[in-house]
Formats: structure tokens, C-alpha cells, sequence
């Protein structure tokens, strides 16, 4: 018997595509006949039983008629019933355990030892003793020997179940239902049957529905007369074959098109290895800064040194680290062309804004310029959930006449609202190139505080005047991590899960477009 | 922007003691306000307790102190800010609560200065040495830690962990001038060290703080030198061995009235800022308060400093240049106040629009007009300068090598490959030994100081990423088809750094059978893409190659009008194995910078010219207004 229970509800998808063979087209129709007779309405269980069908035979037909339309009305009710057990309908079949020991005795009596090879003996003989159908002769010679004790049996648990079976276990009393059920002969089980009515646009002939448009019927024209089935649209559809940009790649193409809209120009950072004096030197970074130490940047052993500089700027640097010039007091100390020749990992890509404000300051007259990068940048450091030994730079640079520090918070302002974020402080920070320095704030709706979201700074004339540009030239320039928003975006927590050969590729396949601003 | 955080230096404080100091009561919701505006961080509120208990376990924390610490994030150049006493003072200077000190060198009350004569030996290992004493300076609990923590932490900074300088503080009155700075054999220095019950000779201390978990990190300074530097006073009491301990004798205590500091150091301007830095903060105590008793140095060649230099340096700026920098427009009289607030004492000299700054001793971070202008705009409030919109235009520009690769990762994924990410730092292995490959063949960058065999080399392929990928991804659905356009590092004699960035295309298709015929589609896909049509001479082909990587009689090499870019075939069973791999797999790798061709875009690249044409004017006369 066929138990409807709510996680059973076939989906109608299934439905469509295996309708025709599911819904039995004879019992659709004499469905539809009875209730058409029928005054009030029809059982969907009482009728499988008087067609001797599966009860699941007669859902199967009211649910395609209910899929065709208002032609019949069906209300689930759910009754209890009592139902054989696997081991009830074999005792129905072949009568009770007790009742088969004692059919499988003879008038000479078995020995017991025979009696227990059965299948039914263990359980058979303890029911037939108490019952006193039986009797156990433990002395006798060759063994314990059983014999009848009585002639005629009635066989009651066998004769109960067949009344359940037949659909009359209401003669039962609740006892007697109880004591079959402790057998676990019967099981009480919930049943969902339907009450079938006339519907709206009841009929008693059904046309055949159609699953699927096909070519024929549109060059036929047949499709006119056709009648379909619906669809499922709460099913999911069938997964497109496709490939997947990589969700940082993502942001990172984001970045460069909100650059690109604010017309930045983007720098060729393809040079990961830079030697010190273009990373730290040339930035006005004094040689005995931490972030120059064994312990924060990754030096190479080979190429281990750079050996081509432009030396008339060389030298300018080289002073105004130790001596000063250009208003500075410099930093007063021996500086080394050996620590500015070591090759590096480049550390940031302000490597590259370095030698490109350089290439301006060589032009026979200033222009103003715009630039941006986004590249990698590498750093000796412990690795955590949230740092990696690399990561993506994201950098902006404007340089022209008389540009501010309200020219700085500007631009900023105007590239974090194309990020969506339009509440920004700015706090006093201190690097060794820039001054003012600033660091960037964001108020954080979720977390209720001001995050940082990145830094930036005026660049220090010690690092503009000696490369040439003009003394009333200011160059504004800011950064930020490329992974750090959009871990945010995708909500990724840790960073190996994002960037790497660890990354979870159904991560990949699953991430949306993205849109920074929503 | 370069580093994308800030140079900071923590400092921890206790809640009680800040507050008492402030005279005042400060929420923590205003303190930390007040920091943000000063360019400092309140990053936390902690305590002891709490610290333990996070990194090591309750377990370990019972017992560990509860008062409440201030973890603060000081900007690295503001030496004047990492105790106590200097923080409290700069805040309330900066509130308008108190006027900033004046920090006055004085001689002594009566008899000579003490004196710190420099030998000839310590010129070849640490050649120099300033000196000053505290006067009568009464100590509490609180002020002698924060005494003890002031100079760690400048020896952690500044100090570059002792290299540069070392300090040591000494009970003047336990030990007798004049005093004589020199250098021995480490056999020849014996003294009872600080906190040890007997005498050491040095060679016996360094192998005794081989294990001490603070003190070995300095052994290296002089651990290999001939002769280690060393202190005496004029009866022969070891004072220190910088940069490593002092003695046991001269050791200040609670009760100490008269100190006597001594730094050592490889470069003296640091050491003239430590010690300026460390007697202006206590002097605070002394009974003649802000006063620093003079103590002279006398250098081999006869030449005597006195010290300490507590210079007081004038600059002259107008304020037109902090109102264009800045972007504000404010009078020269309120210029002049807001400069003072940040300790820098101005007036305006009635001349024009100028004022005169006075920079303390105390900010040795002031070296250029632009940090004066940069402490106006702190003042004034960063965020109460109105964010203007320059009008600078230009025209943007893409770098044309990522124009291309942006084009072509958009086509490669519709062409039903996903994009892989993977480290440009690899072990020699991934780009070797794994590959079938000789590392010598590679053409490798070489990293001197890698924590991890993953930090060796920079890739030379990105083949082994997109492997590692795959072992990664060993349980999604088959077949895997990966790309990624990124860049390699070659080693290259004709750049300035004797390397040079590929930027490379590689695919690889994983699945039950080796699907060369995939990886092949890609490649005429990609052609298609690129616009070379196939055929020898003008076009596109692949031709038979051998390479380890590939099983042999699967590979073939590219040619792109008749030159090589590249490679694919199926790989090798043992390449296959090596990457903890088991089902087959084909791969293309090709440069794709050949295919840049003409672009209307400016050509822009990182070379910079190495003879200047332009002749620009730099200033002649170069030397900056001196210290007095």
C-alpha cells in the first residue's frame, strides 16, 4: 500500500516528463465515470480497492487530471488505519506460527529437536504450549518428543488478520488489534487518501496533453488543437556548460574599469623583481627601515644585485638621504649604494609610480598626469588567515600644479562612492614618503565602527625634487589591498580559500558578477 | 601608496594612570576620538589578563594582572609619543590644557660636567657615545617602568634593535667620573652583569645569553668583532658592555636620585635624538623640572661635545604655503596658534605673511617645511578641510599587455575553461623536479630568504599552479578545465635588474582520457581569438617537439609566423604522479605577449632612461638651516 506522505508529493516536473506512462489512462476514465454516478463524491482508496489496483495507481490519476485543470476537485484526508506488517501477511497467508507447529506435528508425535529446524518452531512451540495445543515428553527415549494435545485448532491471529486484510478491521476489538499489533503482525499507519469531486469543468473525456512543442506540430499547425502540459517552475533547470572568471580577477576588473571611468591611466607594472633604490631609495625610504629587513622583504641571491641606474639622480638621491637639500634636513646618515643596488620582491607597486613620475620629471615640460595599477607585491611575512606572502596593490596617482590635501580627500571621496562607500574619515598616519599622510575610514553600517579601507598620502618633495619634477608640483597618491574587499564582497574569511591553488573551484563556479557599488 | 598600513609602534598603557594624569576625566568614546584626530590609534582596551588568556589559554592566565591597559598605535616617527609622559603631554598641548615645556641644558650647581672619554678602539666597532645626567630626579613604581619601557621601546625602533644605539642608565651616584669609553678583547672585560650574582668575562656572558630569550637577539651586533665595546668609570667599575648588558653596580633602583645615561652607537644623529628623547620625557621629575644636567664627550682627536644637544631649530615659512597645501585658507596669527598646539611654538614675524616655527628637541620627525605644514592640517582637523575635485584632465589609458589579457580572459572562460589565481612564488620543485625539469634550464629567480620551501623562486611557468589546482579540486565533477593568463619571472641581463615579467596563457584539461584534442580547440580558438589564421609562414602550427614534461610523442611546439610561443601535448605520466595526480591530463602554455601588435594606446613600460637629457635646476647652495 502506498503511504502518501508529504515529502513523497511527486514534483510536477516529474510529473510532465513521465505523466503518460504514470497516469493509468483506463483508471482515469473509470475515475471519472464514478464520479460522474456518484452523488456526492468518490474515496481514491476505496476505489483502488474495488479495482483491485494499487492505491498509488488511482493518485497517479488524480493528480494528471488535477494537472490538466479544473476538472475534478481533490481534498487530502488523512485517516488511520490498521495495516498487515511483512510478517502479518505472511501469517495471513499461511496461517499463525502456533497454528503451523501444530499442522507440522503428526499423531506419532516430532522430536523436539526436528520441530526447531522450522522456520516457525522457536515461536511456534512457546504460542502452541501456552495455548495447551501441545505437548513436550522430555523423557522420552531418543530425545524430548512432542505431541498433539488436542485434535482441531482454531487459528484466531490468522483469521483477525484476514479481517484487517479484507478491509473489516472495525469487527476487531482494541484489544485483540493491540495484541496483533505487539506481534508486530499489524502496524497502525497514517493514511492520506483523496475525496474526488466534480470540478468546474468536469468531464468524462480527457484529451490527451502534449509534453513538449515539437517541429512537426508547428510546421503541422497541429500544436492549435494540442492541449500541454504545464510546467514546473519551481524546478531548477539544467546547469549551463560554461567556464568561470575567477571572482578576484573580478574585482579586479571592477577596479580598473572605476579608474579607467575617472580617466587614470594604467601603469606597466609587469617587473616584480626591482631593486631597493627604485623600491625604498628613490622613495626617500631610509636604508635602515624595518621594512627593509631580512624579516619583512624578500631579497634574491640571483639576480642578487641591480647594476644599471641613472647616476646623475643616484647621486641626488644619495644626498638627500645624507645630507638633506631641497628645504630637508635629510636623514644624516652613510648612505650605501650596495643597500640601494640588492634586488627585491618588489614590496608595493609605489616601485613603479616611482620610476614613472621619474620618467615624467624627464619630459622637456610637466603634463599632468593620472595613474592607477593593480598588481601583485610580495611580503616576508607570517602568514595568516588574513595575509598571504603576495597580494594585490591597488594604487592611485595624480600629479599637477598646486594639487591639496582637500584635493587628496576629493579624489578619494569620488573613488570610494564608485565602491558604494560614501561615509569616509581621514586620520593622521605617518609613511615615510608621504606628508600629510592619511588613512582611510569607512563607517561600517554592520559592524557599527570605522573600518580602515586604505591609505594614502601628499608625496614628500625629498622624493619629487630629486627626480626634476617642478617645486610647485604636488602628486597625491593612495592604496589598498585588492583581496581585503573582496573577501568583504564574497564573504570569504579565510584568504587561502580565495587566492591559491587551495581555492575551492565550486567557490569559483558560484560567484556572482560583480557590481562594487551594490 | 606603498605599505598599505601605516608605520605604527603599540604601546600599552594603564587606564588609571593615563586618566589621573590627564586631570581630567576622558571617556573612552572621547579618548578615542581625540586620538583619531591626533593620528594615533586607540586599537584596543585590554588587560594583562586578557592578553594571556587569548593567546595562551585561561589557564595560563589566572593569576596575570586585570588593571586596564590602553593599547595604542603611535605613528613610528613620533618618538616623543611612546610613554607616558611624553603622550600626556602632547594631548594636552594639543587640547590647549598646558603649554609645551622648555627643555633647558644646564651645567652643574657646582664642580665640572661629567665627562665620557672616547678611546681610539671603539672607532672599528660602535665609535660613538653622547651623555647626560638627571638631576635629583625622585622616582615612583609607575615613572621607574615607565622609564625601563621608554628605552626599550627606543631600542626596538629608532635604535633598530640596539644596532644603531644602545642606551644605558646608571646610579651616578654608585660610580665615579670621569668615565672611558673603549674596547678589549672579550677575554679582558670581567664584571658582575646586570641582575647575576657573580663576574663574567665577556666570551663567558655571550655564551651565558646564547640562550636568553631577550638579550640573544643582540649578540650578533659585536658577537664576531675583535673587541667588544665596553664602559668604565675611574676606578675601573663596568657601567656596560653595549650593546648588550650593563653592570650590576651602577644599576638604578627606586631610590636612585642622580642618573647618568650613556648611548653608544654606529650613527650619531640617532644616538643625539635617543638621548634627547629620553631626558626630555623624565626630566619631567627632576626637582629642577625640564632641566638636564650637561655631561661632555671627548672624542680620540681631542674634539669635546657637550650633550645633551636639546636644539632648538627655527624655520620660517609663509602661510600661504600651508593654506595652498592644505587646501584651507586661515590667517597667519591662526596658523601660528595651531602649529603651537602641536608643540611647535609659532608666531607670526611681521613680515608679510611668515611665520616662525620653533621645532623642541622632542620632534626630530620635523625635517622639512612639509611635516609643519602636514602638523597645521592636524590642527586644523583633517576632517574639517573641505574635499575639493582638482581639475586635472587626462585621458586614460589601459596598459595594452593587460587591455589584451582582460580580452582574452573574457573569451577563454566562454570558451568553458574557469580561471585559476595561483602564487607567483613557488619551491624550486613545483618548477623543476616535478616538471621533469633541471632547475638550471629555467631561468629562475632565486629568493635569498625564504621562511618556506614555498618561497624559493618566482614561477617560470604556470603550469605547476594550475596542477596544484587540480590535486586541490580532485573531488569536483570531470572533466577540470582551467586557464590562467599571469605572469612568470625570467631572469633577463638586458633589464636594470637582470630580470624581467612573461606575461603566459596556460590551459589544462584533466579528465578519464587525455583530451589533446580539447587542449588543441583551445589553441585554434584562441588563434581565432588572436587573429592569425592557421598555416606555416604568416600563420599559425604545431609541429612535433620533445619536452620531459610531455609524453613522449605528445608534444608539439607553437609557432606564430614562424617563431616559437609556446607548448602542448598530453604530460607525463610522471609529471602526473608528482602532482599527487591520477587520470590524464593535456596542458597549453605560450607567451602571449608576441600577439600585443600595434595598439593606439601610449606605449608605456617601466625603463627609464639612463643619461638624463633634460638639464634641470637644482638648488646649488643644498645645505638646509643647520642646528645650532
Amino acid at each position: 500500500m502506498w503511504v502518501f506522505m508529504e515529502a513523497d508529493v511527486t514534483s510536477a516536473l516529474f510529473f510532465v516528463t513521465q505523466g503518460s506512462s504514470m497516469a493509468d489512462t483506463g483508471v482515469v476514465e473509470t475515475l471519472l465515470q464514478r464520479i460522474e454516478k456518484a452523488d456526492d463524491g468518490v474515496d481514491s482508496l476505496q476505489l483502488a480497492t474495488s479495482l483491485g489496483v494499487d492505491h498509488q495507481t488511482v493518485v497517479g490519476a488524480v493528480k494528471s487530471l488535477q494537472a490538466v485543470g479544473d476538472i475534478i476537485s481533490a481534498d487530502l484526508r488523512s485517516s488511520k488505519r490498521w495495516e498487515l506488517t511483512e510478517e502479518g501477511t505472511e501469517t495471513a497467508e499461511h496461517g499463525s506460527h502456533e497454528a503451523r507447529v501444530f499442522g507440522s506435528i503428526p499423531l506419532e508425535g516430532l522430536a523436539q529437536s526436528e520441530l526447531m529446524k522450522l522456520s516457525f518452531g522457536k515461536i511456534g512451540f512457546s504460542k502452541a504450549m501456552s495455548n495447551k495445543w501441545i505437548r513436550l515428553d522430555k523423557g522420552h527415549e531418543g530425545g524430548p518428543r512432542i505431541f498433539r494435545s488436542v485434535e482441531n485448532i482454531e487459528d484466531q491471529v490468522r483469521e483477525r488478520l484476514l479481517l484487517v486484510q479484507t478491509g473489516s478491521s472495525s469487527e476487531l476489538e482494541e484489544k485483540e488489534k493491540n495484541e496483533l499489533k505487539k506481534r508486530k503482525l499489524l502496524s497502525e499507519v497514517t493514511v492520506k487518501t483523496y475525496w474526488i469531486t466534480r470540478g468546474d469543468s468536469f468531464s468524462t473525456t480527457v484529451t490527451k496533453q502534449e509534453t513538449e512543442l515539437s517541429a512537426e506540430m508547428i510546421a503541422s499547425g497541429s500544436w492549435k488543437e494540442k492541449k500541454f502540459k504545464p510546467y514546473n517552475f519551481e524546478a531548477l533547470g539544467v546547469a549551463p556548460e560554461c567556464g568561470h572568471l575567477h571572482p578576484l580577477m573580478k574585482v579586479r576588473t571592477q577596479f580598473r574599469q572605476i579608474f579607467l571611468e575617472m580617466g587614470f591611466t594604467e601603469m606597466p607594472t609587469n617587473n616584480f623583481i626591482e631593486s631597493s633604490f627604485w623600491n625604498f631609495d628613490s622613495l626617500f625610504q631610509p636604508q635602515q627601515h624595518p621594512a627593509r629587513d631580512q624579516h619583512d622583504t624578500f631579497f634574491l641571491s640571483d639576480p642578487a644585485l641591480s647594476h644599471e641606474f641613472p647616476q646623475d639622480y643616484l647621486e641626488r638621491v644619495k644626498k638627500v638621504h645624507s645630507e638633506g637639500g631641497y628645504g630637508s634636513q635629510g636623514y644624516k646618515y652613510d648612505w650605501k649604494v650596495e643597500e640601494a643596488q640588492k634586488n627585491i620582491l618588489r614590496t608595493h607597486t609605489t616601485a613603479v609610480s616611482a620610476r614613472m613620475l621619474y620618467k615624467l620629471a624627464q619630459q622637456e615640460k610637466f603634463t599632468p598626469v593620472k595613474y592607477f595599477s593593480i598588481d601583485r607585491v610580495f611580503r616576508n611575512e607570517t602568514l595568516d588567515a588574513t595575509h598571504l606572502a603576495e597580494f594585490h596593490q591597488i594604487e592611485g596617482v595624480v600629479a599637477d600644479y598646486g594639487l591639496t590635501l582637500g584635493d587628496l580627500m576629493g579624489v578619494l571621496h569620488q573613488f570610494f562612492t564608485k565602491l558604494g562607500i560614501t561615509k569616509l574619515r581621514f586620520k593622521p598616519a605617518f609613511n615615510p614618503y608621504t606628508e600629510p599622510s592619511m588613512e582611510v575610514f569607512s563607517y561600517h553600517e554592520g559592524l557599527k565602527k570605522w573600518v580602515e579601507v586604505g591609505n594614502s598620502g601628499v608625496f614628500r618633495p625629498e622624493m619629487l625634487l630629486p627626480m626634476g619634477l617642478p617645486e610647485d608640483v604636488s602628486v597625491i597618491a593612495w592604496g589598498l589591498s585588492l583581496e581585503r574587499p573582496t573577501m568583504i564582497k564574497y564573504g570569504i574569511n579565510n584568504i587561502r580559500e580565495l587566492v591559491g591553488h587551495k581555492v575551492n573551484l565550486q567557490m569559483v563556479y558560484d560567484s556572482p558578477i560583480c557590481r562594487l557599488d551594490s | 601608496m606603498g605599505s598599505l598600513c601605516a608605520d605604527v609602534i603599540v604601546l600599552s598603557i594603564q587606564a588609571k594612570v593615563l586618566q589621573t594624569l590627564q586631570h581630567g576625566h576622558c571617556a573612552d568614546v572621547e579618548f578615542d576620538e581625540l586620538c583619531f584626530e591626533f593620528g594615533l590609534e586607540l586599537d584596543e582596551i585590554t588587560s594583562e589578563k586578557e592578553i594571556i588568556s587569548r593567546e595562551q589559554g585561561d589557564s595560563k592566565a589566572s593569576g596575570a594582572s586585570d588593571v586596564i591597559l590602553y593599547k595604542i598605535d603611535v605613528p613610528a616617527n613620533r618618538y616623543d609619543l611612546l610613554c607616558l609622559e611624553g603622550l600626556v603631554r602632547g594631548l594636552q598641548v594639543f587640547r590647549n590644557k598646558l603649554e609645551a615645556p622648555r627643555y633647558r641644558r644646564v651645567s652643574p650647581v657646582s664642580g665640572g660636567p661629567q665627562r665620557l672619554i672616547i678611546t681610539p678602539e671603539p672607532s672599528s666597532v660602535r665609535p660613538h657615545a653622547v651623555a647626560a645626567v638627571l638631576r635629583n630626579i625622585t622616582f615612583t613604581q609607575e615613572r621607574y617602568d615607565s622609564f625601563i619601557e621608554l628605552q626599550e621601546k627606543l631600542h626596538q625602533n629608532i635604535c633598530r634593535k640596539r644596532s644603531l644605539v644602545a642606551i644605558g642608565t646608571h646610579d651616578l651616584d654608585t660610580i665615579s667620573g670621569p668615565f672611558t669609553y673603549t674596547a678589549k678583547a672579550p677575554g679582558d672585560i670581567c664584571f658582575k652583569p646586570l641582575n647575576q650574582s657573580q663576574e663574567y668575562t665577556a666570551s663567558q656572558l655571550m655564551s651565558l645569553y646564547k640562550t636568553d630569550s631577550h638579550l640573544r637577539h643582540y649578540l650578533h651586533i659585536i658577537e664576531d668583532k675583535p673587541v667588544y665595546p665596553v664602559i668604565y668609570d675611574s676606578n675601573g667599575v663596568v657601567l656596560s658592555m653595549p650593546p648588550i648588558i650593563n653592570g650590576d653596580h651602577s644599576k638604578i633602583t627606586l631610590k636612585t636620585k642622580n642618573v647618568f645615561i650613556e648611548c653608544t652607537a654606529t650613527d650619531v644623529t640617532k644616538a643625539r635624538i635617543v638621548l634627547d628623547m629620553m631626558v626630555t620625557m623624565f626630566s619631567e621629575y627632576c626637582s629642577q623640572p625640564f632641566t638636564v644636567e650637561e655631561a661632555e664627550v671627548v672624542y680620540p682627536d681631542g674634539k669635546t661635545c657637550t650633550y645633551p644637544e636639546l636644539a632648538y631649530r627655527k624655520e620660517k615659512l609663509s602661510s600661504a604655503f600651508i593654506n595652498q597645501k592644505v587646501g584651507i585658507n586661515e590667517s597667519t596669527e591662526k596658523l601660528a596658534q595651531l602649529l603651537t598646539r602641536m608643540c611647535l611654538r609659532s608666531q607670526p614675524t611681521g613680515v608679510g605673511d611668515e611665520i616662525e616655527v620653533e621645532i623642541p628637541p622632542t620632534r626630530s620627525d620635523v625635517i622639512h617645511a612639509c611635516d609643519i605644514m602636514e602638523d597645521a592640517a592636524m590642527a586644523y582637523g583633517f576632517n574639517n578641510i573641505t574635499r575639493t575635485t582638482p581639475r586635472t584632465y587626462t585621458v586614460a589609458n589601459q596598459f595594452p599587455l593587460n587591455k589584451l589579457t582582460e580580452l582574452l580572459r573574457q573569451d577563454l572562460a566562454a570558451a568553458g575553461f574557469t580561471e585559476a589565481l595561483n602564487f607567483a612564488l613557488c619551491s624550486q620543485d613545483d618548477i623543476a623536479d616535478k616538471l621533469g625539469k633541471k632547475i638550471s634550464e629555467t631561468k629562475a629567480v632565486h629568493i635569498s630568504n625564504p621562511k618556506t620551501a614555498e618561497f624559493q623562486v618566482a614561477r617560470t611557468t604556470l603550469l605547476a599552479g594550475l596542477l596544484k589546482t587540480i590535486a586541490a579540486n580532485r573531488k569536483m565533477p570531470l572533466p577540470l578545465k582551467l586557464f590562467e593568463i599571469s605572469d612568470v619571472v625570467l631572469q633577463d641581463p638586458t633589464k636594470d635588474v637582470g630580470a624581467r615579467n612573461s606575461r603566459r596563457f596556460c590551459a589544462v584539461y584533466y579528465n578519464r582520457s587525455p583530451g589533446f584534442e580539447v587542449i588543441h580547440g583551445l589553441l585554434d580558438r584562441t588563434m581565432q581569438l588572436l587573429e592569425v589564421k592557421p598555416g606555416r609562414g604568416e600563420g599559425y602550427h604545431i609541429q612535433a617537439s620533445d619536452d620531459s614534461t610531455f609524453f613522449p610523442g605528445r608534444c608539439a611546439e607553437i609557432f606564430v609566423h614562424g617563431k616559437s610561443v609556446g607548448r602542448l601535448g598530453v604530460l607525463h605520466p610522471d609529471v602526473i604522479n608528482r602532482f599527487e595526480l591520477t587520470l590524464p591530463c593535456s596542458a597549453l602554455e605560450m607567451d602571449i605577449e608576441p600577439f600585443l601588435g600595434h595598439t593606439a594606446e601610449t606605449l608605456l613600460t617601466h625603463d627609464v632612461p639612463m643619461q638624463e637629457v633634460i638639464t634641470h635646476k637644482f638648488p646649488t647652495s643644498q645645505a638646509p638651516p643647520s642646528r645650532p
